[in-house]
């Protein structure tokens, strides 16, 4: 057997494990499907078109909500970046909402929103807060003290000395902030699907499961992990690339 | 950034107040309905109620230990997985793409599969949370095991350590600082799948019961719910950042 096979042969091997149990033992089973079946049920939603519809829903929300949890975060990270005493006086009321779990925050929006894509975008959002604010906060501290020095000396204005001076330097750190957002918004939106919200990839997941279609259910379930990989992969790389544009080594 | 300067403590105490007044004049002034926003003495009425009389006090229990027990199963699994796959670069080859490609899935996503395979059950919710929170313990046990010192390694082999001792007295304190750091985030792991088996698995705690009081309009109830599942998370993520300063002492001497 070649290098090269062997990341795969423990995948292939369990795969092919599953589809032989799926066949004979567990031929009548509602929980376990062959993977040459979950193969055929996913071609079957690409060609409905469901599957592009569930994505689409799933991967707009969780962008949109990042884009408003990033907004927000980025924005108090660099206030309580520049001012300690800004900083201190949050400090209380940052560690009284952080540790709330994101997911006890479902029944809430679902009161105030109601199902549908606002429920979905407002969790995510509260989610990725705070990433973007930890890690914009430290960024901001640790800014060259001559930058700020600069700053100081040409007497630019506080919203020059922002724009100017500080998003620059912060840049490549609040794309590595970003990065993290990703990873944390998509798994969000796909557990507020599962545990409410009648849309999406997570929906498609659950509602297969409940109509007793093993296939299908497994077939979403790689689709999701497929899906999550790709865009993880693709947000590491556009990090990456960002970086060394700017002159950082990558991290 | 914890250093207690009194007047800043002050301060940060006063702005929390604030928050909370805010929240007393929005919702005494009707601004928002009161179906999702109750007064803070109400939520806070439905919170001391639901602890004493109420059955509050046992779902707490109920979420804290399938979170603990889940959380415990992952820590003992992922680091008993780690050190057998992180010990052996044969192992390492065949197995940590697979383990890579799988990270990204969300832990949730394996609550209908749990479903269909082991029904609704209590059990079932455990697996899915030990299950999910175990990714980060695994790979950080890995990752940890993978980067001991090259001069370590020469110091094994000159006093002859065998595998075992090696992984004992070298591999695994050398690992600890990233597998305590997993095991924080395999906590916070925890407590989210337990939240969400419990609301889709219907199971008795607190998951469920902010459920049940959103779809029941009782705002009180699920602002007392998300209040103690806030205090679990920040009592469960202080107590191990105590315990990792503590155990990682000797690393910083």
């Amino acid at each position: 057997m070649t290098r090269a096979l062997r990341p795969v042969a423990v995948p292939l091997l369990l795969l092919a494990g599953l589809e032989a149990f799926a066949r004979t033992v567990g031929r009548n089973s509602d929980a376990v499907a062959p993977p040459s079946a979950a193969l055929l049920a996913l071609a079957r939603a690409f060609g409905d078109g469901s599957l592009w519809q569930a994505t689409g829903f799933t991967l707009g929300a969780a962008a949109l909500g990042l884009g408003l949890g990033s907004a927000i975060g980025a924005s108090l990270g660099l206030l309580l970046g520049l001012s300690r005493r800004a900083a201190a006086t949050s400090f209380l009321s940052i560690e009284v909402l952080r540790p709330i779990p994101s997911v006890a925050l479902i029944p809430l929006a679902m009161l105030v929103f109601g199902f549908g894509a606002a429920m979905e975008v407002s969790v995510v959002a509260f989610a990725t807060v705070w990433p973007m604010l930890i890690l914009m906060q430290a960024a901001v501290r640790q800014v060259e003290p001559c930058l700020l020095e600069v700053s100081a000396a040409l007497q630019l204005s506080p919203w020059d000395r922002a724009v100017k001076i500080i998003v620059p330097a912060v840049l490549p750190r609040l794309f590595v902030a970003l990065r993290l957002g990703v990873a944390v918004a998509l798994v969000v939106s796909v557990t507020v699907e599962i545990a409410a919200n009648p849309n999406g990839m997570g929906y498609a997941l659950m509602i297969a499961q409940q109509s007793l279609d093993p296939a299908l259910m497994l077939a979403w379930l790689f689709w999701i992990g497929a899906v999550g990989y790709a865009i993880n992969e693709a947000a590491l790389f556009a990090q990456r690339a960002m970086a060394r544009r700017m002159g950082e080594v990558a991290e | 950034m914890r250093r207690l300067d009194p007047r800043a403590l002050v301060a940060s105490v006063l702005l929390l107040l604030g928050f909370v007044a805010l929240w007393w004049v929005v919702s005494h002034a009707g601004w928002l309905s009161r179906a999702f926003m109750p007064t803070p003495e109400s939520a806070f009425a439905a919170l001391v109620q639901g602890m004493i009389s109420g059955p509050l006090a046992g779902y707490t229990v109920a979420t804290i230990g399938r979170m603990v027990v889940g959380w415990l199963l992952a820590s003992l699994l992922g680091i008993a997985l780690g050190t057998l796959i992180g010990n052996s670069p044969a192992a390492r080859t065949w197995l940590q793409s697979t383990l890579e490609l799988l990270r990204p899935l969300p832990a949730s996503a394996l609550v209908p599969v749990a479903i269909a395979v082991f029904g609704l059950s209590s059990s079932m919710v455990l697996f899915v949370v030990a299950f999910g929170a175990m990714w980060p313990v695994l790979l950080a046990t890995i990752h940890g095991l993978a980067s001991v010192p090259r001069r370590l390694e020469e110091v094994a082999r000159a006093l002859q350590l065998g595998r075992l001792a090696f992984v004992w007295k070298i591999g695994l304190p050398n690992a600890m600082p990233d597998i305590l750091a997993g095991m924080r985030l395999s906590m916070t792991v925890s407590l989210i799948v337990s939240i969400v088996g419990e609301m889709i698995a219907s199971q008795q705690g607190l998951g469920q019961t902010i459920l049940l009081a959103a779809r029941t309009f009782q705002s009180s109830e699920l602002f007392a719910g998300i209040v103690l599942l806030g205090a679990i998370g920040f009592a469960s993520n202080s107590l191990l950042a105590i315990a990792e300063a503590r155990l990682l002492r000797w690393q910083r001497a």
